[in-house]
């Protein structure tokens, strides 16, 4: 408990009579990264949403730096400005420079002056390489650089911690390789992390711990090695099979 | 999906201005198209006179609508008489589009607390856009000086003013909302995740996109706001109808409505070239340079 950047116990969560998740335990280590692994529909994004309380959880609860943040009556804003989370399709604003998207949050919702903001965000961009698209619009940008931006733009905010949800999904196969890298020099910098993915070779190389999630609940959980070399539950087996099968292991 | 939206609203801007611009695109020998449009105009526009003026009317129409002379001596009263009309105009649009961005956003309140603003505002919107605007003008002009109030203005042209920001603010009301129903979610969730509170969001985020894509709209409505002032001249306010009026009850002569709509229509179209301006400019911000 003394040193988890997040811990959530118990989560439940239905839309409409569809039961979503149903009963997550989640432990994640400051300075860790866990992979959230399984089909879709098996509530790894829900999840994620819940920690940053897009959406809100029917039951458990969910602690973050020892503060529980599903209690009634927290400033859900407050909260998010401690959780980056970055969204399969990058949900970038389409009418803002890349450096405004960057600069908006932390002079919006953290009262920075738009000097500090602007020269932060520069640091950022050139650090990830993006340097030179400062003033472009997000439309004229690759969908890899898309994602990148969106990703500094969380970082921005200088968060405990960052919730990435199925980043590459919407990447053509060739823009994957740049997001990865990134996201790998966050995990060498000591960035904790909660990451849905699909990119098993990825989750295999950069997790701390794996998530087997299915049909709402952690079905396995473990070390890396374990879970991909010998998966204890037949269902894990089942769809790393299928991933095999599909290439992408 | 969001991101889709906008790219549809601009091509069809494009579409709209290559129109305007003449017929480039339409083959591969450009300036054989401008002559064949510039042909067919001739004699398009050749066989809409000859029938007109073969009309057998012809000759009276041409004396009572058409004097050259009667044009140019009313011409300057009515251009005096037209300042009132840019002035209602002015001052009125000034306040609907504050008041109607007002009741949009209170329109896309969130949850059951905001209910009795919610429904206030809808009852404001169909009730002000199904009564024919000379008639609230005409209660209002006629009915709010009658109360003899000493706070409030007898003036005709206040009340004016006051009748067309309440029928306007809420056709505009609609024409915003719609802006903000066609930003998709997740821009407010990206900002909400970013730690921005709902009115940030909405400020920084929504609104600033949703107003973008409904300016051709909102430009509509601003042409039949000016128009309408004319309206106001139901209640004696001299404006350029009434003057022309004034001007065709002396001589039994038509021709000064003629001054009165070409005026109108000296204004209105600078602001629709302006817009298409506006908006493409707009848009090759964002996106030029990209192969689509």
């Amino acid at each position: 408990m003394s040193d988890a950047a997040l811990v959530i116990e118990g989560v439940r969560k239905s839309f409409a009579r569809v039961e979503v998740l149903r009963g997550i335990d989640l432990e994640l280590e400051r300075h860790n990264v866990v992979c959230l692994i399984g089909a879709s529909g098996s509530g790894k994004s829900t999840l994620l949403r819940c920690v940053n309380l897009i959406e809100s959880v029917d039951a458990g609860r969910i602690v973050v730096a020892g503060e529980e943040i599903t209690r009634r009556g927290i400033d859900v804003n407050r909260v998010r400005r401690r959780i980056g989370i970055v969204f399969q399709a990058f949900n970038l604003f389409p009418h803002m420079s890349v450096l405004r998207n960057v600069t908006l949050a932390p002079q919006a919702a953290l009262g920075q002056t738009r000097a500090a903001a602007e020269q932060h965000a520069v640091e950022l961009l050139t650090r990830f390489g993006l340097a030179d698209k400062r003033d472009e619009y997000p439309d004229r940008l690759s969908g890899g650089q898309q994602q990148r931006v969106a990703i500094v733009r969380a970082l921005a905010m200088e968060p405990d911690l960052m919730l990435l949800d199925e980043v590459t999904s919407a990447l053509d196969p060739e823009l994957v390789a740049d997001v990865l890298e990134l996201i790998r020099e966050l995990a060498a910098g000591g960035m904790t992390m909660l990451i849905a993915t699909h990119e098993m070779s990825f989750a295999r190389e950069i997790a701390h711990r794996v998530c087997f999630l299915d049909n709402g609940v952690i079905l396995e959980q473990g070390p890396p090695q374990q879970i991909f070399a010998a998966p204890r539950e037949q269902r894990t087996q089942q769809f790393l099979q299928r991933i095999t099968a599909a290439g992408r292991l | 999906m969001a991101r889709e939206g906008d790219r549809r609203a601009g091509s069809q801007v494009e579409s709209r201005s290559s129109k305007a611009l003449g017929v480039r695109r339409s083959g591969g020998d450009g300036s054989r198209g401008v002559t064949i449009a510039v042909l067919s105009s001739i004699v398009f526009f050749a066989l809409l006179v000859l029938a007109v003026t073969n009309a057998p009317g012809w000759p009276e129409v041409k004396r009572t609508f058409f004097d050259w002379h009667e044009f140019r001596s009313s011409l300057p009263g009515i251009a005096t008489a037209f300042k009132l009309n840019v002035k209602i105009f002015l001052i009125s649009e000034a306040f609907i589009l504050v008041l109607a961005l007002i009741v949009a956003v209170v329109r896309s309140l969130p949850g059951p607390v905001f209910f009795p603003l919610r429904a206030l505002a809808i009852v404001y919107a169909d009730f002000f856009r199904g009564v024919p605007t000379i008639l609230v003008i005409a209660i209002l002009g006629f009915g709010a000086p009658a109360l003899q109030l000493r706070i409030v203005p007898t003036s005709t042209t206040f009340w004016g003013i006051v009748a067309l920001v309440l029928v306007y603010t809420a056709y505009v009301s609609e024409v915003y909302r719609a802006g903000i129903d066609s930003v998709h979610p997740s821009q407010e969730a990206a900002a909400r995740s970013l730690g921005l509170t709902r009115g940030q969001a909405l400020r920084y985020v929504v609104l600033p996109q949703a107003v973008r894509r409904v300016i051709p709209p909102l430009l509509n409505d601003f042409i039949g706001l000016q128009k309408d002032t004319a309206l106001v001249g139901v209640l004696g306010a001299v404006e350029a109808f009434n003057q022309s009026q004034i001007y065709t009850d002396a001589t039994f002569n038509y021709t000064p409505y003629l001054a009165a709509a070409f005026l109108f229509v000296v204004m209105t179209i600078p602001l629709a070239r302006f817009t298409d301006w506006l908006i493409l400019r707009d848009r090759r911000k964002r996106q030029a340079g990209v192969a689509r």
